[in-house]
């Protein structure tokens, strides 16, 4: 495995002139049946950002976990500041200076941003006045514009991830790990973060950058490091570097794009909202008279930060909630009134964006699974018992034609990777014969092999006039599979954009509600 | 191994470990006592006596309806801990209507048990209903409604008392000679087998075959095992939840059925108490499996026959089988769990290995 | 599966912001509608110092439950098996305080409680077992094993059975004469609001026990450590999210196994108040629900030691009724009831909405006409007032609380990230 520095490389900034603090030999970590990380070398030096960057699977979480104590590696070792340690627990690695800030907020909502940063490092500054003091300083010193007495669940996505990062200097890190910072992000949020992130490597700090989305990558870091299949492929200036090579490298062989075609979208509506309300027990409405119509074999495209009425819009639709106003017709009919079982038996697939809390029964075996939400049709079904044969048999045809990696349809779901899982879930809900199909993130979380294949489906059942309602936080994604994009910003829907001509900085803007 | 043969061994494993653990523990209490651990265990693991063995079958068939109507309500995630007080208040119920004989013959013990199977899914729904509509926990309400049935079946046996000159115990009128149900004679003892043996073992039957084989079944798991995901797959959780609990509570509502019509022919103060907590421990035991609660349902049984000796024959209090029974409740559990984190383990390890297989071919 | 509010009974509402200005004026307020109450209908042992002492002693055992669950659940451990520890309380005070002391018998109760913890901490925090599941297993083998020992330890002895002990040597009780008898003549003179007054310090100053002096100290104690120091934040943390705890270096595990320990010491000194305060036997059956009903009054209050203490008062308050007043006096409760319910019925049309207050409000007309056609609740009945009043106020408050958000979620190492 290459180390550093390539010959032709011409950094402006050089990254070779800064001292390693973290130097990672080795490392190997195995969990049963996965493979997770093997000889990963990787040198980090400080006062640098350095990428770590790997498609969904790869082991860079885990690697991450290592190097924060939370995993003990099977193999290799660690040095911080030229002296092997072993950590074994997060307070160990917070002792020798690395901080981390996880991809899901480890933040206690009914507690303040003071108890939540202090918790664990109270000997530092006490739980009172003083520490209300440190955290101010940090605010202003690194501009996180941060108060310390209020409830950490009435802050937003961006401010708690300022907290997070708040929490890694008042322990006084001095290498920080932030593991896909940008995933919950709009474009001018990974701005304003980026500027943080250049402020900590000026006062000579490390920055240890995980993520999948390479060109976010390489306006910021100085070195990249690529992982593949748990190990190290090699590491790299970021100025010598384009991100198509990258992906390449991260892959081993050609990237799937999800680019449209030629245009499918017929004249015949399939799913029309109209003036849908949905109100919240206080303030604000949840969703505010919602119109929108798609028509078969057209995807409407959803932009929207988190908590913008995303899954409010799809609940709403899908009868888990209850609007108080609006119509919601299908094909014609009006199914404002209907339950979700009937409004299922009337043709809508749905692909939830969590999967494990809404799309399976994770103990369940992939049979039973494949009958989750089509309780009440062939071929699960015999009348009011259940078609145990007429299941199975339908189950083993999804997992041929959707190539779930699976031994068997008795395995647990529980026991499949995320791809897999998803790709059962969207055979489950194609094998319907849907006219609308729900798609919420639908490759969240989900190794690009899987969601290229998810992309042709949806596309072919498009081909074949379904209609597709797409969820998205992933701007490629929602540009390269679209047909029409509509923005939703606090419960409304806003402009209308062309995904053959939009940008993902004009979507981000129009998803902040910044002046466009 | 196949998964299923997997499944099997690994399904064994769990309660055997947690007897054992239990048998062990129990023998530490008995040290600390003082009391003799060999002669205990001698006569409790003794085989019993032909009439030890019907008594044996008749508590049984009662523990194991128990059994049943909990294992009923822990499918769905729901713990009806009221069946105690679910199961007095439809044995008084259909004691009263017995005792009444509006109709001839077996007709009144049909109407009889009507009535309690209603009376017990009444008393249970009023803790769904509060669940689903009030959010209040159904284990704290049926524990409460467990005490307000005590008070409340004490009041109105006062009220129907008829009592018998010459003894202590109010009861309500006895059930007329042609609605008694006939037990089953064995080993040409006096003593009979209850004839509603064929009940339990008939509800037995109907909840394996609902709960596995229907559509409503499926709903009902699937709510179990994941609420969040039977309401996105169309289920109505609010309406499988008091479903769940009437049915728990119908069933609760037969508890005492086998002994009304089979032993005491009336409902008394000194009405059988406590059927309702052993309930759960065996639903546990057994899995909620109904053929795992029949076994359990034999194994207590066994336990309480076996332990009733005990104060007259070794001064040893018979409530070292309460412990013992307690403490299989938590064995039971733990190994369950212990054995499950295994078996998640070896099917990771089997899922990789046939992936592994796949890409190497 | 969640203990209380659950998600498919409607959208929890915001958690109400009850400053202590306002808490002051609720009291205040109170102290003057009973100080009405009373001289309207004439009935002076409504706040009575009889009354309001015995309402102590009824409501302290309830309170430590109560406290003893908050420990737990702050910490993310549902604990039902408050009763069986309970229990193991009761019969330590019992073979403690006779064999060898008063004293003896509080640190016994303590202990006893403490083991029942042990093993409900051992079965949920090291073995994940479900709360519920370990916490009806811990009260089934509390209850049997204290009947076997009790058999063993008090058969024979004098004054003793299998089910009692016999008497145990009483606890000093502490009597601020100079106080208490001027407070008595007030009391006497029933004037509005001030001998009400008189009642409530009289009953405080004289013939208080230490032991129910030491019990309210430690809804205090509890509040100053859970949410003033490092330990308490730690602590809630383990229920609000563990996992940010655990990623910031907290032995979550140590902190929960803490937390059912002092939960089982507490209800074991509820158990304990039981055996030498309330009464001065251990008695088989003794707890009667207070286990549970501590769980209701932990919720009522909010899973806060203040909203506990209130609550816990309310439930002793409504048992004393029972038991001096009797029938009658439950009888006048119930127009309380169906005004109470009314009020929140108008109450609920603006905030929830129409067939919620129906209901609310029909419920309120029907507990009125009960009202107004009987003349009393039968002796028989009136037992099983302490659990209907927990049904009642669980149905009520069940869905506007918050309890931890973490509360009854299973825990494993690791599973930080």
């Amino acid at each position: 495995m290459s180390t550093l520095t390539s010959p032709t490389a011409e950094p402006t900034e050089s990254a070779a002139g800064h001292d390693v603090v973290v130097r990672l030999r080795d490392i190997g970590k195995t969990f049963p049946g996965v493979v997770a990380n093997q000889d990963v070398n990787i040198d980090i030096r400080r006062g640098t950002v350095h990428a770590i960057v790997g498609e969904n699977g790869a082991g860079k979480s885990t690697l991450m976990k290592i190097l924060y104590g939370v995993q003990k590696p099977d193999s290799g070792t660690i040095e911080v500041n030229g002296e092997v340690i072993s950590l074994s627990s997060p307070s160990d690695a917070i002792g020798a200076g690395i901080g981390m800030v996880f991809q899901h907020f480890m933040l206690a909502d009914n507690l303040t941003v003071l108890e939540n940063v202090v918790l664990g490092a109270e000997k530092l500054h006490g739980i009172g006045d003083g520490a209300r003091e440190v955290i101010r300083e940090i605010s202003t010193a690194y501009g996180l514009d941060v108060d310390p007495d209020v409830l950490v669940e009435e802050l937003g996505v961006g401010a708690r991830q300022r907290v997070e990062i708040l929490k890694v200097l008042y322990r006084g890190a001095r290498i920080v790990i932030l593991d896909e910072p940008t995933a919950v992000l709009v474009p001018q949020e990974v701005e304003e973060l980026f500027g943080n992130l250049r402020e900590l490597k000026a006062e000579g700090l490390a920055v240890i950058f995980i993520s999948h989305k390479l060109d976010e990558v390489l306006s910021v870091a100085d070195e990249v490091t690529v992982i593949r299949r748990g190990r190290t492929v090699d590491t790299l200036p970021a100025a010598s570097v384009t991100s198509r090579q990258l992906a390449e490298m991260m892959v081993g062989s050609e990237l799937p794009s999800p680019s449209t075609e030629e245009s499918t979208v017929t004249e015949r509506v399939v799913l029309e909202v109209r003036d849908l309300t949905l109100p919240a027990p206080q303030g604000r409405d949840l969703l505010s008279d919602i119109d929108l119509s798609i028509r078969a074999g057209e995807i409407l495209g959803i932009a929207g930060v988190e908590g913008n009425g995303q899954s409010e819009l799809v609940e709403s639709i899908m009868g888990m909630r209850q609007p108080s106003s609006g119509v919601v017709t299908l094909d014609g009919r009006d199914i404002s009134s209907l339950s979700t079982r009937e409004r299922r038996d009337a043709g809508i697939g749905y692909i939830p964006e969590d999967r494990h809390r809404h799309g399976l029964l994770l103990d369940a075996p992939l049979w039973e699974n494949r009958i989750l939400g089509h309780q009440t049709r062939e071929p699960n079904i015999a009348g009011p018992l259940i078609d145990r044969g007429g299941a199975r048999r339908d189950t083993e045809r999804i997992v041929a034609e959707f190539d779930v990696r699976t031994p068997g349809i008795d395995t647990t779901a529980r026991a499949l990777s995320g791809g897999n899982q998803q790709k059962l879930i969207v055979g489950r809900e194609m094998a319907g014969d849907p006219v609308l199909l729900i798609a919420s993130h639908p490759t969240r979380g989900v190794d690009v092999g899987a969601q290229s294949a998810i992309w042709g489906h949806i596309k072919r059942a498009r081909r074949q006039g379904l209609a597709v309602l797409l969820i998205s936080a992933d701007l490629d994604e929602l540009i390269g599979l679209s047909d029409t994009i509509r923005v939703l910003l606090r419960g409304r829907l806003g402009e209308t954009f062309d995904p053959d001509t939009v940008t993902p900085q004009m979507l981000g803007s129009a998803m902040t509600g910044a002046a466009s | 191994m196949t998964p299923r043969s997997t499944r099997l061994v690994l399904g064994i494993a769990a309660p055997a470990l947690a007897l054992v653990a239990a048998f062990l523990i129990t023998s530490l209490v008995l040290a600390f006592a003082g009391d003799p651990i060999g002669d205990v265990w001698a006569q409790i693991l003794s085989l019993p006596s032909d009439r030890g063995y019907i008594n044996i079958v008749n508590s049984a068939t009662v523990y194991y309806l128990s059994a049943v109507a909990v294992a009923i309500g822990f499918r769905m995630n729901l713990f009806n801990i009221g069946v105690d007080g679910q199961y007095r208040v439809s044995a008084f119920a259909a004691a009263v209507v017995a005792g009444e004989g509006w109709l001839p013959g077996y007709l009144n013990t049909v109407l009889a048990l009507l009535a309690a199977v209603l009376v017990g899914a009444m008393w249970a729904g009023i803790a769904g209903l509060l669940r689903v509509t009030r959010g209040v926990s159904e284990v704290i309400s049926t524990i409460m409604l467990n005490a307000i049935a005590t008070f409340l079946v004490a009041y109105l046996l006062r009220k129907v008392a008829v009592s018998d000159p010459g003894s202590n115990i109010t009861s309500t009128k006895p059930v007329p000679e042609g609605s008694r149900v006939p037990g089953i004679h064995a080993f040409g003892e006096t003593a009979t087998i209850y004839g509603l043996l064929f009940l339990a073992v008939a509800v037995g039957i109907a909840y394996w075959f609902v709960i596995n084989k229907t559509r409503f079944g499926f709903d009902l798991r699937a709510t179990g095992q994941s609420e969040t995901a039977a309401v996105a797959s169309g289920i109505n959780v609010k309406r499988m939840i008091v479903i769940s609990m009437l049915l728990s509570g119908g069933v609760a509502g037969l508890v005492g059925m086998p002994l009304l019509f089979g032993n005491d022919y009336a409902y008394g103060s000194t009405f059988q108490s406590g059927l309702g907590f052993a309930g759960i421990a065996i639903a546990l035991l057994g899995r909620n499996h109904p053929v795992g609660i029949a076994l359990g349902a034999l194994l207590f049984a066994f336990l309480d026959e076996q332990a009733n000796p005990l104060e007259i024959l070794l001064d040893v209090s018979p409530q070292i089988v309460k412990i013992t029974q307690g403490v299989i409740v938590l064995t039971v559990v733990i190994a369950y769990e212990v054995v499950r984190r295994y078996g998640v383990r070896l099917e990771q390890r089997r899922v990789a290995g046939a992936l592994h297989e796949e890409v190497a071919a | 599966m969640s203990m209380v509010a659950d998600p498919t009974a409607g959208t929890q509402s915001p958690r109400p912001k009850i400053s202590v200005g306002w808490i002051y004026l609720g009291l205040a307020g109170a102290l003057v509608l009973i100080s009405l109450l009373r001289i309207v209908t004439g009935a002076h042992d409504l706040d009575s110092s009889g009354t309001l002492r015995a309402t102590l002693v009824a409501a302290v055992p309830i309170g430590m439950a109560g406290l003893g669950g908050l420990w737990s659940e702050r910490a993310g451990i549902v604990n039902i098996g408050l009763e069986g520890m309970m229990i193991l309380g009761t019969f330590g005070a019992g073979y403690f305080g006779y064999f060898y002391g008063p004293w003896q018998g509080v640190v016994g109760a303590i202990l006893l409680g403490m083991v029942g913890g042990l093993l409900h901490a051992i079965a949920t925090v090291t073995f994940g077992v479900d709360h519920i599941v370990s916490g009806v297993a811990v009260n089934i083998i509390a209850l049997g094993a204290t009947q076997y020992l009790a058999q063993l330890a008090f058969t024979g002895v004098p004054g003793g059975g299998s089910t009692q002990s016999p008497s145990i040597d009483k606890l000093p009780t502490v009597t601020i004469s100079g106080i208490a008898d001027p407070l008595g003549e007030l009391e006497a003179k029933h004037w509005f609001v001030v001998s009400d007054l008189a009642a409530v310090l009289g009953a405080l100053t004289s013939n208080l026990s230490v032991l129910t002096i030491l019990c309210l100290l430690l809804f205090g104690v509890s509040y100053l450590v859970l949410w003033r120091t490092r330990f308490g934040l730690r602590l809630r943390s383990c229920g609000e999210s563990p996992e940010a705890a655990e990623s910031l270096g907290i032995n979550v595990i140590r902190y929960k196994f803490l937390a059912v320990l002092v939960s089982g010491g507490l209800a074991g000194l509820g158990g304990g108040f039981l055996a030498m305060v309330a009464s001065s036997t251990y008695r088989d059956g003794q707890t009667g629900g207070r286990g549970y009903i501590g769980l209701a009054a932990m919720i009522f209050g909010n899973w806060r030691p203040g909203g506990l203490l209130a609550g816990s008062g309310l439930f002793g308050y409504t048992d004393t009724l029972r038991l001096r007043g009797g029938g009658e006096t439950i009888h006048g409760l119930l127009l309380l009831v169906a005004a109470g319910l009314v009020v929140m019925a108008v109450w609920q049309v603006r905030k929830a909405g129409r067939r919620g207050a129906f209901i609310t409000a029909a419920v309120g007309v029907a507990v009125a006409v009960w009202y107004f056609v009987t003349e009393s609740i039968p002796e028989d009945l009136t037992g099983m007032t302490p659990y209907v009043t927990t049904l009642l106020v669980l149905a009520l408050f069940s869905q506007r609380l918050r309890m931890p958000a973490a509360d009854g979620k299973p825990y494993r190492k690791g599973s930080a990230g």
